[in-house]
């Protein structure tokens, strides 16, 4: 095991592939000279140069579909996408060729491609640099969506993404590229569906997914500490196709849950998580579920009103110990 | 090309047509659903440029308006009229219809319906291309509205920019949609916005076949020699309207009647007769011909054919 940081396993992923199979490459803007706004793709340029690194325009919506045209032929694109606030602009080619081609081929034809992309609120970047959008891509038929919470995760997501033969989305986030984590020394593939159990519990399962696993571990270690409420974190690190089997385990275990997400709560993660809570396992339940989730507004620059907007730690210890009827 | 070998080119056009008029009249019959986009008028077009490419070897990409590309690309016309009428044994399964036609096997990569998107995914497979060392070019096929998307800025740019082997061929006809191009656009010749970009372009009537030939065939090679992308605008005109649902009242009835004097196949008929490689009774023959392979071959094909099973609704969503 080597403790790295979030970028260095999204570099160290990255680097393996493109070494392994010379049909990978990696584009998006500033990836090759520069390394990567987030760093995550230093020194490939160097290594693999400018035919397989490559340094776009400003063009998000041709560069991605140029990728996704590309892939139709046997390459396997990794696009990286700045701030998924800018896929707004890819849209048409993630959501109208990339997702649908195989299906509207009737299977002749797919877009093996993964694009990686930050989101999340990070440090007073303002309304249009700081929203996350999983819930638009987890609606999607024909995406895999996964989100990292960790290093390991982040090196074997990618990995397992860029040998899927399906379009794969990864959300990374801004706040994240610098911690740090064990990663396997061998080669090591995360599976792209399923879900993890990052503590184990029987009093209320915590469900995060990407930075919100961070803060649910959190909550738990102050939970066990100061309430002697032992919570189980469930780390839904796939958003498409979510884990009905993982979510009602645990929730037939504890009989009591909260979805925490940094998204604004309609039609969230944590809508979906219920509703399938509510599907698979209803009579399980010992309380209501309830989410935890953003404030409904574009984020805020100032620095009181951003942190006024997104939860934390605390906000997930007082919705629990509420659930629980201990507040 | 031989006198000879344009007979079987004005036949491949009357079939086009005919293939086009039948799909009309079973939409209105209501055999085939949802929106159709028919090509009658431009069939020199697609004619020319596949005639100076290597069809089911170069990729060819296009719009919604798409069965003939396909077809000139060796897309069996039984597989496509399966598809129009939604069966098993379309060429999509029943899963695309008209306005999603794919037959990667023939390398036609696909009609797609948001006007614009094809361009960066041809500018991907000539990057693939590029890549694999392959000596493929890419041609994709759109019309003149297309051009006014930012995907095609986008991508004439990267194209330029990386020296991508795709031919691009706008099909000017004038109308995006239910809007002239003199109301939509600054720009009316659409060969002058690739200075933008410095790309090579070029421009010809996109009536006649000999014509459309010539200039594809120039613009072949610059591809295929790896000198870069290629722009042809080929000036033509639709015969119907955009689509079925289409009431045509926007265009000038003077002006559909002037084109209509230049229907690509009396163009290239009356040459062949002036050249006394065919009769108007050969020609009358071949008609036939071919209205009775659609109407006991084609059509019966797709009719006969069994509808898709609603228990494989959700295969090819993902692998």
């Amino acid at each position: 095991m080597a403790e790295l940081t979030y970028w260095q396993a999204i570099q160290r992923a990255h680097d393996e592939e493109m070494e392994r199979d010379p049909m990978v490459i990696t584009m998006g803007i500033d990836v090759g000279v520069l390394g990567g706004t987030y760093k995550a793709t230093t020194g490939l340029y160097n290594k693999y140069g400018p035919l397989r690194v490559i340094d776009t325009p400003i063009s998000e919506n041709s560069y991605t579909g140029l990728g996704i045209g590309a892939s139709f032929l046997g390459i396997k694109p990794i696009i990286e996408i700045m701030s998924v606030n800018f896929a707004w602009l890819a849209m048409d080619q993630i959501m109208n060729s990339a997702a649908k081609v195989r299906y509207m081929s009737g299977g002749q034809l797919t877009a093996p491609v993964v694009i990686r992309t930050p989101g999340g609120t990070a440090h007073q970047l303002g309304a249009q640099h700081s929203a996350r959008m999983e819930k638009v891509f987890m609606g999607t038929p024909g995406l895999r969506v996964v989100t990292p919470s960790s290093p390991k995760q982040a090196y074997g997501l990618i990995k397992s993404a860029v040998r899927s033969p399906d379009p794969v989305f990864i959300n990374e986030h801004e706040l994240m590229y610098n911690i740090k984590g064990d990663v396997p020394d061998g080669e090591y593939l995360h599976p792209l569906e399923g879900s993890e159990i990052s503590r184990a519990g029987t009093d209320i399962t915590l469900f995060g997914y990407n930075i919100s696993v961070l803060w649910c571990l959190n909550a738990a270690d102050i939970l066990a500490r100061q309430h002697g409420i032992n919570a189980e974190v469930v780390d839904l690190y796939a958003l498409a196709p979510l884990d009905r089997a993982g979510i009602r385990k645990s929730v037939s275990k504890t009989h009591r849950a909260l979805i925490v997400e940094e998204d604004e709560g309609p039609v969230g993660v944590g809508s979906e998580v219920i509703s399938i809570i509510n599907e698979e396992c209803f009579y399980e339940l010992d309380a209501a579920p309830v989410r935890v989730h953003a404030r409904h507004v574009p984020i805020p620059f100032s620095y009181i009103l951003e942190k006024a907007a997104i939860p934390n730690t605390d906000d997930v210890v007082e919705a629990t110990l509420k659930l629980l009827g201990k507040s | 090309m031989e006198l000879a070998e344009k007979k079987r080119v004005l036949r491949d056009m009357l079939f086009a047509r005919r293939f086009e008029e039948r799909c009309y009249q079973d939409y209105v019959q209501r055999k085939i659903g949802g929106f159709l986009h028919l090509y009658p008028g431009q069939e020199a077009c697609a004619q020319g440029v596949m005639e100076a490419a290597r069809p089911g070897f170069d990729y060819v990409i296009t719009g919604y308006r798409d069965h003939v590309h396909a077809i000139r690309c060796g897309t069996d016309p039984k597989h496509i009229m399966a598809e129009l009428y939604g069966k098993e044994t379309g060429c999509c399964k029943g899963r695309g219809g008209s306005m999603h036609i794919f037959d990667v096997e023939h390398h036609f990569m696909g009609g797609y319906a948001l006007v614009g998107g094809p361009f960066p995914l041809a500018a991907g497979m000539a990057k693939a291309i590029q890549l694999k060392g392959g000596s493929e070019i890419v041609i994709c096929f759109l019309g003149d509205a297309a051009n006014n998307q930012g995907s095609f800025h986008e991508t004439m740019n990267m194209c330029s920019l990386w020296k991508l082997p795709v031919l691009f061929v706008c099909e000017n006809n004038l109308y995006g949609i239910g809007t002239s191009i003199y109301r939509s656009t600054a720009v009316i010749d659409q060969y002058k916005r690739l200075s933008s970009s410095n790309i090579e372009s070029d421009v010809c009537d996109g009536q006649d076949f000999d014509i459309v030939y010539e200039h594809a065939k120039k613009a072949v090679e610059y591809v295929r020699s790896r000198k870069g992308p290629y722009f042809l605008e080929l000036k033509t005109y639709r015969f119907r309207g955009h689509s079925m649902s289409d009431s045509n009242a926007y265009r000038d009835k003077t002006e559909e009647e002037s084109w209509k004097k230049r229907d690509p196949l009396n163009i290239l008929y009356e040459k062949l007769v002036h050249e006394k490689v065919l009769t108007a009774k050969e020609y009358a023959a071949m008609d036939q011909e071919i209205m009775s392979y659609i109407d006991n071959e084609v059509v019966p094909f797709a009719n006969e054919s069994p509808e898709p099973n609603p228990e494989e609704l959700e295969q090819y969503v993902l692998a």
